[in-house]
């Protein structure tokens, strides 16, 4: 594993850790392997990839850290804010898909996770409509999601994770099924939030280019079962812009982290 | 937002017109037919009256018929009320449970496949007679309210099942902001279905009583005209009778429609 000096003034926030796993794995019923062992301790406030190829676990870590799936040995360790109450609450998450009630308005939807602590009525309306507000969706919290696009259905999936202001925000492949246009909008957008709110972010991809573009640190993951094949530090002058992407730095980190997956599919072939 | 449709009124408009317009002619045509083959060959009202016949006698006789009427939708009402409430929360319960899913479900499943018109009598012999073909009407509508609320309950989107598992929702809560929402199409279904078929009930219960002698619904009325060859009553009770089933399901088609409106595929235009 590479591990390389933190840059000044981020240091203090880099101390401690958001989440940490131990030799986790995870084996489905049949005695198939589909995780691990894995080892990965994730800072506070860093953004960091996850990336494999398909079927090799990403997804899985992410749903065993955010406690939606229990690993079959090993232990998690996520920090909480301090006197949490709800469990799960320190911890955004953003699937593949918006996943959003369809019969119900994008605030509604944004301020479900408060309605379920039972954080009062006028205050959680308020908090909702302020994290649309930080994912640019004012105008549309009153339509329902049929009425919005794919991206803005995946702006609203994003400020609905961000409404209990969460510690850590997971996200698991969440513009996967976004036209690049969007999806480079989004990334864009998911970096400058991520400047303002400091939060750390966890974010599962099976994209090469958008796991450099977006993220200080790229945990290369194997086939089946995942383990981390390289851990690579992704460091450019911040904040990363439209100039990042069509930088020859950037086509560098977009290189080496290809090289590392690349024994994960140049091997044999399962077809 | 976007797909609003621009030319709306126009060919849409008079293809509608067109699907409303067509059977109600045929329908017009169908009586004038009927009326002239009974005035021509001068068919005696005791075989076949004319339709100009069971107009005369809807409204000579609408004392009597209203009652009967009043009487088959009020047992319509209690069935359709008591096996929504039934159906729904003999899902909720098996939603809940497992186990009682397994001992019931076969029970559910055997009192729907036996013809109610065979439990009927026996209905009559154990049950006052009122309870008796409220009971019928409920026997038959249960069932699909009963299917349509288990399969939406476990229609819910796993994703988002996981979102309130992440967020710690209570069971309660799971079922509330959930499992209720994402059935609600399935449960509308269940109804629209379920509305006509407890005015079937209520007519099948109020035949097989019919000898008993004490009903006065609408299908007692027209086994009673049948005994008295009085043949244009039977026609005017069976018209009634045909108009308040689909009054049933177009007010129950309303109410899905506009409950269902704002966001289920159901009930949106083809053009969004």
């Amino acid at each position: 594993m590479i591990e390389s000096k933190i840059s000044p003034g981020v240091e203090a926030s880099l101390t401690a850790l958001a989440a940490s796993l131990r030799g986790v794995t995870k084996s489905y019923d049949t005695g198939v392997m589909a995780l691990g062992p894995l080892d990965l301790a994730v800072r506070k406030g860093e953004f960091i990839s996850l990336l494999g190829p398909s079927g090799c676990g990403k997804s899985t870590a992410l749903r065993i850290i955010a406690g939606l799936t229990a690993p079959s040995s090993g232990t998690v360790r996520v920090s909480r804010h301090e006197g949490e109450v709800q469990p799960g609450h320190g911890i955004g998450f953003v699937f593949q898909e918006p996943t959003l009630m369809p019969w119900t308005s994008a605030r509604e939807n944004v301020r479900l996770p408060l309605k379920l602590a039972g954080v009062p009525k006028a205050e959680a309306r308020a908090r909702a409509d302020e994290a649309l507000a930080s994912v640019g969706l004012t105008d549309f919290a009153d339509a329902y999601p049929r009425e919005l696009s794919g991206g803005m259905k995946m702006r609203v999936s994003l400020a609905r994770a961000l409404v209990t202001d969460p510690d850590i925000l997971l996200m698991d492949e969440p513009f996967a099924a976004l036209d690049e246009i969007t999806r480079f909008r989004l990334n864009n957008d998911l970096l400058a939030l991520w400047r303002r709110l400091g939060k750390t972010i966890i974010f599962v991809t099976h994209s090469v280019f958008e796991s450099v573009y977006l993220s200080q640190r790229v945990v290369v993951m194997t086939a089946r079962p995942g383990r981390i094949q390289a851990d690579l530090r992704v460091e450019t002058a911040e904040p990363r812009g439209e100039e990042f992407r069509t930088s020859i730095a950037y086509a560098d980190y977009c290189r080496r982290v290809s090289a590392a997956l690349a024994p994960s599919y140049s091997g044999q072939s399962v077809l | 937002m976007s797909g609003q449709p621009v030319i709306a009124a126009g060919p849409s408009g008079a293809q509608r017109a067109v699907r409303f317009v067509l059977p109600v002619m045929v329908f017009a045509a169908g009586l004038v037919a009927w009326e002239l083959v009974v005035r021509v060959k001068e068919i005696p009202p005791y075989v076949l009256p004319a339709p100009s016949a069971i107009f005369l006698t809807l409204i000579n006789d609408w004392a009597v018929l209203s009652q009967s009427l009043a009487a088959t939708l009020l047992t319509t009402l209690e069935g359709f009320v008591a096996a929504s409430i039934g159906g729904i929360a003999l899902a909720l319960l098996f939603n809940r449970s497992k186990w009682v899913e397994y001992s019931l479900f076969p029970y559910a499943v055997i009192l729907q496949v036996t013809p109610v018109i065979a439990i009927a009598p026996l209905l009559l012999i154990y049950l006052e007679q009122q309870t008796a073909v409220v009971v019928c009407a409920f026997i038959v509508a249960f069932f699909p309210v009963l299917s349509n609320t288990t399969l939406g309950l476990n229609s819910v989107d796993r994703n988002l099942a996981g979102l309130f598992q992440l967020y710690g929702a209570s069971p309660q809560q799971a079922l509330r902001f959930l499992k209720l929402p994402a059935a609600l199409p399935y449960i509308l279904g269940g109804l629209r279905i379920a509305g006509g078929l407890s005015l079937i009930g209520a007519v099948v219960a109020e035949i097989a009583a019919g000898t008993a002698g004490a009903g006065s619904g609408l299908a007692y009325r027209i086994a009673e005209s049948g005994y008295r060859l009085n043949i244009p009553r039977m026609f005017a009770a069976l018209l009634l009778l045909s108009l308040a089933g689909i009054v049933i399901y177009g007010l129950l088609a309303l109410v899905s429609h506009l409950v269902l409106r704002r966001w289920h595929e159901s009930a949106l235009g083809k053009e969004n």
